[in-house]
Formats: structure tokens, sequence, C-alpha cells
């Protein structure tokens, strides 16, 4: 049938072999057949196919295979439930060799219009994380770009991707926290159980404890810290505690989830309030968890076990709901006990009275196991609140009389360990014991009998002998365990008071000595060597007294849930009291509150410098203008994010180390490394210094964790710190990262030649991810006019020579709507215009995108002595040199550094002398090195540039000249 | 997350399997097939079951166990949550939630949990979304497919899916425009012999119908908002207009839905609305008992008991009973040994009355617990808590719907009433009072 060329008839025959997988029965003969129908017009034919795809494909993975084209062409459609779905099977089909074309599909679909074929993404970065761990990088790379992604529809998928691929990046959250606890509300209710619980985790980390002081809380959330300075002189004063702004953002943003319908997202509510909330307002969880109480059984089960571990440590939580807690008859046997478990733990001397009339009640239950937990825990009551012993030992000693053996077994074990926390005070309930004995059938509950009579025999000299007489006349025919006791008990009765029944326990000790089971055989051996003297063990027997009448340390008659709150609530290791595999511990508060800035996000800012940039000229002074403000500010920056990295351990990183010469260093940590930099200020000649000491600090800063920036550096240091994160990835060997990102734009398309379609490029300045030897442009494009542009794409790549990689074609933009793509060219290391067509549905323009010079390069880092051997290489004509002229204020270091790495993308190399500067580089396309040489004269300096390419040296030679000799 | 699922009937058949990620062998149910030995009653169950490998997280539901495999760490409560959605989705598709019912529609059980779980991640949970993408099952409609060949599979993405209501899906029509509001409340409630309550909670919800074209804006005012004290809503209420003027503001989902549940807070007394006289006695002579059961309607605000019935569990030593009803039948199991009267409407005339004899196992000593009633009833045009609907405003599109209002009183679905036997307290209190 499924050859077959009707439609409806394939269709009937496909949800039959559904049918078949359905019922467990092994379909996989069909294989071949089924994967023909892969690229059927007919939806349902083909998400049936899709479901036995899924099914056999890791059986059968070479046919899989044949199958793997027709998704390749889905996920270009431009339905996105096509992409979506085609995604989804593609990324199902668990074929190793699949993976890179998985991956090219993740990345694809990660930056997707649709959030939909995005959310899609997120569920397939763990499909190949199970399938190929090795992937981990890559995945990290796409799961932090998607926790950017404001859509409600991702957030909760990526952030289960986070959990199961890389749950201890927590850096990757902190920028995104806050977005995250602003989206909760309106984020579908799988996913906030999913966000609440990592947040959870995150803020267990972040935050200090909010339950050192039990005193007065100051929650209003007002700003924190004022500077730096304040910050250090609050931290080492006793300062009342004040809760971080951002904890408070999300207790606030969880607690109307409290009211959600969704069950687990209640729960995992109540764990944040639990773990995280200050005591006094733990309180407000109480009401919602009882509320679960009405919905299902499984449910019952265990929000019942939650609350049980958190009943033990705060009785009044639940207190005044303890009517919620009363077992109905017809609850589940597992249910009642929770109840019953929760109950003891809410008693108090208040409360007891009405406790123990609805024990009362449960001890007749009909269910015996029940009854029999009943009176545990009435033992437990006992045991806990003093004042009632009494009263618990009378009402346990009536209940003896019952006529259920296994109520009178519990009970007779429960009075033994209540007895035993006070013996001297209870003759006579252990004489009503004995007289109960002969009546008394349940092996555990005569043991116990007969070890009370025993341990406290010297209390009831007349009747142990008695005992014991009646026990040696039915010693064959008890259990074992009663035999045990019986043992030692003639053994206690010898020792105190042999007169009465030294023959007794001869008779005992001989039967025990032909006992059927060898513990008993033992037993009476060892007893017989301990309390009858005999020649040999003289020296054990007279211990024989403190051995066996030693006092006994009481049992403790505590909950089963004593230790659980070792576990997070609401998780499955919880439940179970032992590590479920994957369970991720929840850590201890930090002592000193990790740095709060890092949570800081100033996207807004960052857009504003991005976008003004219009037209060349302008674009430049607008980067002056950046400089001017913030240069010396981002030195800084990069600095205190050095020491930031340095200084992790010691907890103090709050004083920002200046480079500049005003600055005054006060840090004592990093005193050394500031009275240089002021030495060299100061005498204007250390410069050289100061550029090695930078450029270290650069380097430190190129790791990416735990990188604090303020608002005004947001931009750049942000976008350094992405760029080194993607760099220390995926670049091998010298290369290194941009030392700095310039943020200019340049115009590709106007919004009047556009007609309402605008375009700007940006060079990145990372390495491209299409190719190596192509340059990673950032195409900008935004919609100034008033209907939606559709399809935007390119559509014919004019100039020969140059390989252009396209981005994928934008399916429509809104009016008022930007968005950036990234494409790669490879410029063949020309400044040769790379020209295409930009056609939207309704018309095409030609566009060319011009390279400067310095952007056809990627830095390079170098030892000093390589770059004087390579120099050495390039002599020549491959070296073209010039001397300019320099204004006094470039003639610092700073300056000219800035400069250089603005105007081209090259590597810093550390330089030993302080008036030569050396920086090194690559051409992208063919690798070629340009190293280029700065000497520092009186008045002027001598430029060097050596590289292979001479046109380019010239080119960048030109072009720094004029960079240089300008003022700043 | 959530690696596979299998359907278990009764018996102990595995009838439907299906698998999210790697296909696990259904020899791991034995591990659950053992614990429901052990447990002896399908409620006993426990829902947590560690194997050596994996765990299995189950629900009973329908007489149809769902057992889940897990084999990482994973809120317990997420997965039980699920399983539920799951069961309620097949009772929405099927109509009811059976065995024959899921056999019956394989393909589209098959097709509904492919859409519900993405590598064992919920994707798409809200019945509009799905049945946008997969639509229920009707005459009608095979009977149409198998003529033209077409399928009942969307082809589009439903735009609920990525609006900010996923829970409404667009283009809704209806030449009838109305909406419902069901407002049930249910008594749960424990008594003692003499009548006095130990112990009682109103617990309600609001079930909505809403048949309403386009996208309506509607508000749902309350009379007395304040008798509410617990609420848990719809993700479609917004919870900012509840908290500040606690009205009900919300863009409701199509069809059927609950709106939301509250609890009244218990200080308010609750009202009982019938009251019990009963004695049941065993002799300590003969293997005989008697009983006499009679109910009267109290506190009803002028309306009707309906439906009541009475459930007695009786002692295991109770071989038969002999009695005679002056309203309704009675039934009584010697198996189950529970004894069954079916009252029907209370005459507040007439008052119904249970009386006769129980015969008892001969030599078997007396039961030591006098048995407790359970008591089911239902109360139409009332909720007993007293909260009364004010109004409903709609904004956003023109039409004028049909609005409506119905309230139910029920007995709860723990325990309803229990009435127990006072006595019983009794018997062991003596030696308890503190």
């Amino acid at each position: 049938m499924l050859e077959s060329s009707k439609e409806s008839l394939k269709l009937e025959a496909m949800k039959r072999v559904v049918g078949l997988i359905a019922k467990g029965k092994n379909a996989s003969e069909l294989f071949p057949a089924v994967v023909k129908n892969v690229a059927n017009k007919n939806l349902e034919l083909k998400k049936l196919v899709y479901v036995y795809l899924v099914r056999y494909a890791e059986e059968q993975q070479d046919l899989a295979l044949l199958s793997i084209s027709t998704f390749q062409r889905a996920l270009k459609d431009p339905n996105q439930l096509i992409r979506a779905s085609a995604l989804r099977v593609l990324s199902s089909i668990r074929v190793p060799i699949i993976v890179p074309i998985m991956m090219l599909a993740i990345k694809e679909a990660a930056s997707d219009l649709s959030p939909y074929v995005r959310k899609t993404a997120a569920h397939a970065i763990q499909k190949l994380y199970s399938l190929d761990a090795d992937q981990k990088d890559h995945l990290i790379e796409v799961i932090e770009k998607l926790l950017k992604d404001k859509s409600t529809l991702v957030a909760g998928s990526v952030v289960m991707a986070f959990e199961e691929v890389c749950p201890d990046r927590i850096d990757l959250i902190h920028r995104n926290y806050r977005k995250l606890c602003n989206l909760l509300m309106d984020v579908e209710e799988w996913g906030q159980v999913v966000i609440i619980s990592m947040l959870t985790r995150y803020a267990r980390t972040q935050f200090i404890s909010p339950w050192k002081e039990d005193g007065v809380f100051e929650n209003s959330e007002k700003a924190f810290y004022e500077s730096d300075e304040e910050k250090r002189k609050s931290a080492e004063e006793t300062k009342p505690y004040a809760m971080d702004p951002d904890h408070r953002l999300l207790l606030r943003s969880t607690k109307p989830l409290l009211q959600s319908r969704n069950t687990a997202v209640v729960m995992s509510v109540a764990q944040l309030y639990w773990h995280l909330a200050p005591k006094h307002e733990v309180n407000i969880i109480t009401k919602s968890l009882v509320r679960l109480l009405r919905s299902h059984r499984e449910v019952q089960y265990i929000v019942l076990q939650n609350i049980a571990t958190m009943s033990i440590q705060r009785k009044g939580m639940f207190e005044p709901f303890m009517k919620s807690f009363y077992v109905r008859s017809t609850d589940a046997t597992h249910i009642k006990t929770l109840k019953l478990e929760i109950l003891t733990n809410l008693a108090n001397e208040a409360n007891i009275s009405t406790v123990l009339r609805e024990f009362q009640t449960y001890v007749k239950s009909q269910d015996k196991a029940f009854a029999a937990a009943t009176i545990q825990a009435i033992g437990r009551c006992a045991t806990n609140i003093s004042e009632i012993t009494d009263t618990c030992l009378n009402g346990l000693v009536l209940l003896l009389s019952n006529r259920d053996e296994t109520v009178v077994a519990e009970s007779v074990v429960v009075i033994r360990k209540l007895l035993q926390t006070q013996p001297s005070e209870h003759s006579d309930i252990i004489k009503h014991m004995a007289k109960l004995f002969d009546n008394i059938t349940v092996p555990m509950a005569r043991a116990s009998i007969l070890w009370l009579i025993g341990e406290y025999c010297e209390h009831v000299p007349k009747i142990a002998p008695d005992v014991l007489r009646k026990m040696a006349k039915t010693f064959h025919n008890e259990e074992d365990i009663v035999k045990l006791q019986t043992v030692s008990l003639a053994a206690k009765l010898y020792l105190t008071n042999s007169k009465q029944t030294k023959l007794l326990t001869q008779y005992i000790l001989n039967l025990g000595k032909y006992d059927q089971n060898y513990d008993i055989r033992d037993r009476t051996r060892f007893i017989r060597q301990l309390i009858v003297p005999s020649e040999r063990g003289g020296a054990l027997s007279k211990y024989a007294r403190r051995i066996l009448l030693a006092p006994k340390p009481a049992p403790v008659l505590q909950s089963a849930f004593k230790d659980r709150d070792r576990f997070q609530l609401g998780t499955l290791s919880h439940t179970l009291n032992s590590k479920a595999t994957g369970y991720l511990e929840l850590s201890d508060w930090p002592p000193m509150a990790p740095d709060q800035s890092v949570r800081n996000v100033e996207v807004a800012e960052a857009m504003k410098e991005w976008s003004p940039a219009v037209g060349k000229a302008k674009s430049s002074k607008s980067d002056d203008k950046f400089y001017s403000d913030s240069g010396e500010e981002e030195d800084e920056q990069a600095a205190d994010s050095g020491s930031d990295e340095e200084g992790g351990s010691e907890g103090s990183t709050r004083t920002p180390v200046s480079l500049s010469s005003e600055a005054e260093s006060e840090n004592s940590e990093t005193s050394e490394d500031s009275s240089q930099s002021e030495k060299s200020s100061d005498s204007g000649t250390g410069v050289k210094k100061t550029t090695t000491q930078k450029n270290k600090k650069l380097q430190q800063a190129k790791k990416p964790r735990k990188v604090r920036y303020t608002q005004s550096q947001a931009l750049t240091i942000s976008k350094l710190v992405s760029v080194c994160d993607r760099v220390c990835v995926c670049v091998c060997q010298q290369l290194s990262s941009p030392v700095f990102v310039p943020v200019h734009t340049y115009e590709l398309l106007h919004r009047m030649t556009g007609k309402g379609l605008a375009a700007q490029y940006h060079f990145s300045r990372q390495p491209c991810i299409y190719d190596d030897r192509m340059i990673s442009v950032q195409l900008t494009f935004s919609n100034n006019g008033d209907h939606t542009l559709e399809n935007i794409h390119i559509s014919e790549k004019t100039s020969a020579g140059q390989n252009i990689h396209c981005f994928s074609p934008i399916e429509c933009l809104e009016p008022e709507k930007s968005v950036t793509v990234s494409m790669g060219v490879d410029f063949n290391d020309s400044t040769q215009a790379a020209s295409f067509q930009l056609c939207t549905k309704a018309e095409g323009f030609n566009v060319s995108i011009q390279p400067a010079v310095g952007e056809l390069l990627l830095p390079v880092t170098m030892s000093e002595q390589d770059f004087s051997k390579e120099q050495g290489k390039l002599q020549g004509m491959n070296e073209s040199s010039a001397t300019i002229a320099m204004t006094p204020e470039s003639i610092t270091s700073q300056p000219l550094h800035r400069k250089v790495v603005n105007m081209a993308n090259v590597g810093v190399v550390p330089s030993g002398q302080n008036n030569v500067h050396r920086f090194a580089a690559k051409l992208v396309s063919s690798g070629a090195l340009v190293l280029v040489c700065v000497v520092q004269k009186d008045s002027g300096a001598q430029l060097t540039v050596n590289t292979e390419k001479t046109i380019i040296g010239s080119m960048l030679l030109r072009e720094l000249q004029t960079v240089l000799s300008q003022g700043s | 997350m959530i690696h596979s699922l299998f359907l278990i009937n009764n018996a102990g058949d595995i009838f439907l399997e299906k698998h999210w990620k790697s296909v696990i062998s259904r020899s791991v149910c034995d591990y659950f097939f053992e614990a429901q030995e052990k447990a002896m009653e399908p409620d006993n169950v426990p829902p947590v079951i560690r194997t050596p490998h994996h765990y299995l997280i189950n629900i009973y539901r329908d007489k149809i166990f769902f057992v889940s495999v897990i084999q990482t760490e994973v809120p317990p409560l997420f997965v039980i949550e699920f399983l539920h959605r799951v069961a309620e989705m097949f009772q929405d598709y099927f109509g009811d939630c059976s065995e024959v019912a899921i056999k019956d529609n394989v393909v589209i059980v098959y097709e509904l949990l492919e859409e519900m779980l993405d590598n064992g991640f919920p994707l798409a949970t809200e019945s509009n979304i799905l049945k946008e993408l997969i639509k229920p099952p009707t005459i009608l409609r095979s009977m149409v497919n198998s003529i033209t060949g077409s399928s009942n599979v969307g082809e589009t993405l439903p735009t609920g899916q990525l609006s900010t209501v996923p829970w409404r899906r667009a283009g809704v029509k209806y030449t009838n425009n109305e909406a419902y509001f069901d407002v049930v409340e249910e008594i749960d409630a424990i008594l003692d012999k003499s009548g006095t309550t130990v112990f009682a909670e109103i617990q309600g919800v609001i079930d909505a119908c809403v048949k309403l074209s386009g996208m309506p804006d509607l508000t749902l005012s309350f009379m007395n908002p304040r008798l509410l004290d617990d609420v848990s809503f719809h993700p479609c209420v917004r919870f900012k207009r509840w908290e500040s003027e606690r009205v009900l503001s919300f863009i409701p989902p199509d069809g059927n839905f609950r709106l939301m549940s509250y609890h009244v807070n218990a200080q308010n007394l609750v009202a009982i609305p019938v009251y019990v006289r009963q004695n049941i006695s065993f002799f300590e002579s003969g293997s005989s008992g008697r009983l006499d059961i009679t109910l009267g309607p109290k506190q009803t605000m002028g309306k009707t008991v309906e439906c009541v019935v009475v459930t007695v569990h009786m002692p295991k030593v109770v071989l038969n009973a002999n009695l005679t009803a002056t309203q309704g039948n009675y039934t009584y199991d010697p198996v189950t040994k529970i004894l069954v009267w079916d009252i029907g409407k209370l005459n507040q005339q007439k008052l119904p009355n249970l009386k006769g004899s129980l015969s008892l196992q001969s030599g078997a000593p007396k039961p030591e617990e006098n048995p407790s009633l359970n008591i089911d009833l239902k109360i139409q045009q009332l909720a007993i808590s007293g909260l009364k609907v004010n109004r409903l405003d709609m904004y956003g599109e023109k039409y004028k719907p049909f609005k409506g209002v119905k309230y139910v009183t029920k007995a709860g679905n723990h325990g309803h009433f229990v009435v127990t036997n006072w006595k019983l307290h009794n018997i062991l209190a003596s030696p308890f009072y503190v």
C-alpha cells in the first residue's frame, strides 16, 4: 500500500504502521518503503512518516540518511511550521554522522525570524548535545545568543537547554537575569518551572543570605550602593542587612505565580521562597501549598512530602492549617502516612490534645499498617513534648489489650522506646506488660517485653524470674528474635539474681546450645563464656556485669524527613531522598555579595552609539567624541576587569586601578602596579612600561568571566567581552582577539535611494564563521518607509573573484523596525569594493561594501624576538617606511596605541623599549604577516610597515601616517 | 525530561507506548508491576518508583496508569502535572479517556503526543492550539476525509503559538455568541454524631463555556469578592487587575475551560445543608445489629436538595443487611461491605428514613468501630458560600453576546460529609485528656 500511487491509500497504510509502533510491535522492515514518502506533499502523511523516522532512524542509520536532504530543503521553507518541524525531526534523528548538518541548522535557526523556529532550535540544542557532547562549546555560543532573545516563547526552552548543556556557566545568565525576571509572568507554564529552578540556583550564588539577622530588615528598593567607595565601606562595617534589589525583583516577580493553575509552577515558586526569601516572608507560600492538596492524589503525595520537610524546620508555617492534614478514610496509604508525619511535626504543647484525639481515631482505622504508624507517631509526640509522656504511655498501655496484633506489637515497641527514656518511674507499666505477655503473640512485641524486663529487672525483682520460667517452658516454640532476647534476659537475671535463676539460666543456655539457628548458638556460647565462671574465661567475666547491664542510651524517635532538607525542595532527589542523576546541588550563600553590576544591561545606550553614524565623515567625528569621552575610562575599565580577575579569591575587587596620571591608587593589592604607572606618567618616559602593563591587563580582561562594566563603558567592554568569548572558543594558535572594535558604521544604502530601506554595515573584526578567508560584516537593515518590506536578500554578486556568503533572507521587515544580520566577504586582500545587488520583493538596489585596509587584517600576538625575526625576513621591497611629525599630546603611548588599533585590526606586541611600539597582524585571505613598528623620536616618529603584499603595505602606511599626524 | 510513556490498563497490559528519545524497552514496566502488586489497590501505587537506571513517575486516572520514564533529575510535579494534562486532552478530544477511545484513535493520540512533547519537554499543551494543529475526530469529518482524502492536520502554525495570548485561536466565528459560567461549589465537612461540625470548608470553581467571535476581552465582577480567600487562575486572567480591583479581566480561550478555582475562608461558618440522625449499634450477644438513619434538609435557602446518596462502609463482620427505606432504594454489597442508599430529592414534609437489622458473622466479636456515613448531594441554583456574579462586560467586539451564570453546590469530592461517631472518640479518649 505504501507503494501505491493513491494518497489516501498511503495514508491508510501509514496509519496502520503507526498503530503497530504504538503497540510496541516491530515495524522496522518497512523502513525503505516509508522513507520514500518523506517528501510527500500531504501534511498528515508527512507527519506520520516523521513519527516513523524518529522511531527507527537510530536502527537504520544508512537508510535514514536518504531523508536528510528533504529536511535541509524544508529548513528553507517559507512556512515557519514546516521549517520548525523539519528542524525537530532532523535533530531527533539520532544519527551521529549528521552532527555537522545539525549544528549548521541550529545555528541558522537560532537567528530565524520566527520565535517558534528559534524555540525549536533551543530544543534541538539539547538533542545535539546528548548525541555528541563534543559540540558543547559551539552549542554554548548558540545558547548565549538565544538567552538574549526577548521572546517569551524562547525563554523557557533556552533555559532548559542551558540547564542541560552548561548549568555551571552562570556568567551567561548575569546580563539576562533581569529580563528573565520580568518576562517570567508571560512565559508558558512549563518554561516557568525551569526558569524558576534555574534562578533559584543562580540567586544562591549571587546574593548574600537574607537569614543572618532576624531583626529589622531593610527591604526598600532604594539604590543600594552609590559608589564603589561606599560599597567597600559598608561591607566593612557591620551593616544592617539590605536586600539586593535584584534579589527583591526575583521574589516580587515570582509571587503572582503562586496563583497559577499549574501545580508544578506553584511548587517551584514555593521552593524558591523557601530557599531564598527572608524567614518572615516564607509564610505566603503556605496557603498555596495547602491549596494544592485539593488536587490529584499524585500531586498530594509530592506536596505533602515537601510540607513534611518544611514543617520540621518551621512549625509555625503550617500550624493554622492543621485541619487540612487530617486523614480521611478515602486517602491512599502513602498519603495517610505523610499526613501523619506532618501532624506529628506540627504537634506542640498547645495543640497536642487535638492532635492526640485525632490520632485515637486513626488507631481504630481498619488499615492496620496505618494504625501501627499512628502508634509510632504517638510515641514521637510523647518524646518531643515531655508534658504528655505519661498520658501517652497510659494510652498505649490500654492499647495493649487491643485485639489486633499489629497494634499491640507496635504499642509494645513504642512503649519500650518511651520507657527507655525514663525507666525508674514506670515499674508498674513493666509489671502490666509482663502480665499481658502471655496474650501477645507477635514476636517483635514479645522480644521487646523480654528486653524491657531484662533491662529493668531490678525494678521488678519478683516478676522477672517468673517470666523467665515461662519462657524456659516455651523456648523451642519461639521465634528466633524472641529466643535471643530470652538468652539475654537469662544472662542478666543470672548476674543480678543468681540465687533464684541459676538453674533456669543453665537450662536455657543448654537449649540454646542445640538450637537450629547458628545465631542463637553463637549467642549462647558467648553468654556462657561471659557469665559462667570458668578457668579460662575468667578475665572477661569480671566485666560481665558492666558489659550486659551498662546503661543504654535512649533511642531517639525522629522524623524520616529530618535530613531531607539537604536536597532542594520539589526535586526528584528530594522525593526519593537520594541523589538522582543530574541533580544540581544548591550552593550555600556566598559570604560576601558578589558584584551586582554584572547584571547591568545597557542595551539602549549601545543602540544609541550605533545608530547616529550616517556617512563616513560624520561617523569618524562621532568616533572621536566617543574616545574623548570614554577612552580613558575604558582603560580604567580594562584594568579594573583585570584586577577583578586577580582579586577574585580575596574578594576585594572594589577599587579600580587607574592608569591615568590624575587618578590616585588606593588599592594596596595592586600598589606595585600603580606605583609603576604613577612613575611612568610623571616622568613621561616610562611609556613603554605602562604599555606592557596595559597589554597584560587587556589580555586578562579577555578571559570572559565576571567582567564588570559600568554604564558609560557598557558598550566597549561588553563588545570586547563578547568578542573575546567567541575568540577564546574558536581561534587557534597565535591568532588573538581584536584589541579594540570600533563602532563606526558605514552606509550601504541610503533610505532615499532604498525607497524606505536603509542599510548600514560595520566590520565586527571577528573571525568569520562561514570561512576562514572571509571577513565578517554586520549589516543592519532598517525600514524607514511606511509599509512592510518582504524577502530582503542578496541576488547577484557582480564583482568577480570575491566570494560572498550571503545572509539568510529576511522574510519581512515591519516599518520602524530594524534587523541585523551578518555575512562573510572574501576581499582577496584588496580594498576593491564588493558589490552585489540587494533585493527586496519589489525592487533591487546595487550596493557595494568598501573595506578599509585596516579591516583586512586579523590581529596576531607574538613575542618581541619573533617580531624582530619576522621583520628581518621582510626587508627591502617588502618594507615601506615614513617619518611623521607628531603632536605633543600623542607622545605618550596610550593615544598612539588607540589610534593604531582603531584604524587597523592589529595586535599589540609587548615591547621592551619605551619609545618603540610594535603591532602585528595577518591578512585574512592570504595569511601573510603584516608588521607595524613605530619608533618615537623627539618631535616625530619613524613608521615602518613590513609585509609581503607591498600594495597593502603602502596603503596601510599612508593611512597610519594620516591618522597619527592628526591631533587627538 | 520525559523519555517514554506507557499506558497500562488495569489488567496489566501495555496498550500504548511512545518514546521521545531513544527507545526504552517495555521491560522497564516490570518494576512498576512489582510495585503495583505490592500496593494491592491501584490508588496505593506510589507515584514515584525508582529502578536501577530509570525513575518511573505514574498517575492513575480513569482506570489507566500513565507511566512515564525519567532518566535525570526533574521536578516530579512537573511530570505529574503534564501527565494529567495529557489525560485531560484525551478527554477533550475523544469525550472520555478510556482504553477503548485511545485504541480507536491511536493515530491522533500519537500525533497529539508528538506535538505536546519535543525531546521530552512540553511544547504545546493548550487545547486551543492543539485543536488547530490536529482537528478532533468527528463522524462527519472522518467521512469527508475518507472521500476527499484531505487530512485533519493543520497546515499552518497556529497563531496562538506566537501571540501573547497562546490559549486563544484566531479567527473564531460563531453565529450565536454565548458565554456561560458555572459556579460550582463543593462542601467538604466532617460532622460528629451530634451533628456538630468538626471541620468544614468550601471549595469552588468557575467553569466557563465561551463561544464568542473574534478577540473579546471580558470582565467578570462579583458582588462579594471578599469571600474568596485563596484563588488560582487560568493563565488568561490578568493578575494585576485582580489584585487591585478584584475583578476578573481576561481574553478567554475558545470553548470550555476552568476560569478559576477558589477557596472560601473557613472562618465564615459553613452552612451544612442537611442534618442526619443516625443510630447504628451492634448487640453484644447474638450476631446482629440495628441501623436507623434519618436525613432532613437544613439551611437550603429555599432550594431543593437533589441527588442525595448515603454511603456507609460497614465493618468486615457485617454479613448482610435487612432494611426498609421510606424513600429511594438501598443496596448492600457483602463483598466490599458498602451500603449505598440512593435517596434522590429531599422532601421537606416526609423525611427519608432507612431502618432495619444487620446480620453479623456468628461467633465474631462485635466490631469496635462504628461506621461513618458519607453523604453526597447536589443543590442547583445555589452557591452555598453566597458568592454572586455581579456582571459580565465585554470589550473589543461589537456584537451583543448572550450571557448566563449557573450555580451548583455539591458535596466535596474528597470525603463528602463524613458523619463520624462521637462515641468512637470517647472510647480511647479517657487516658489521653491532658
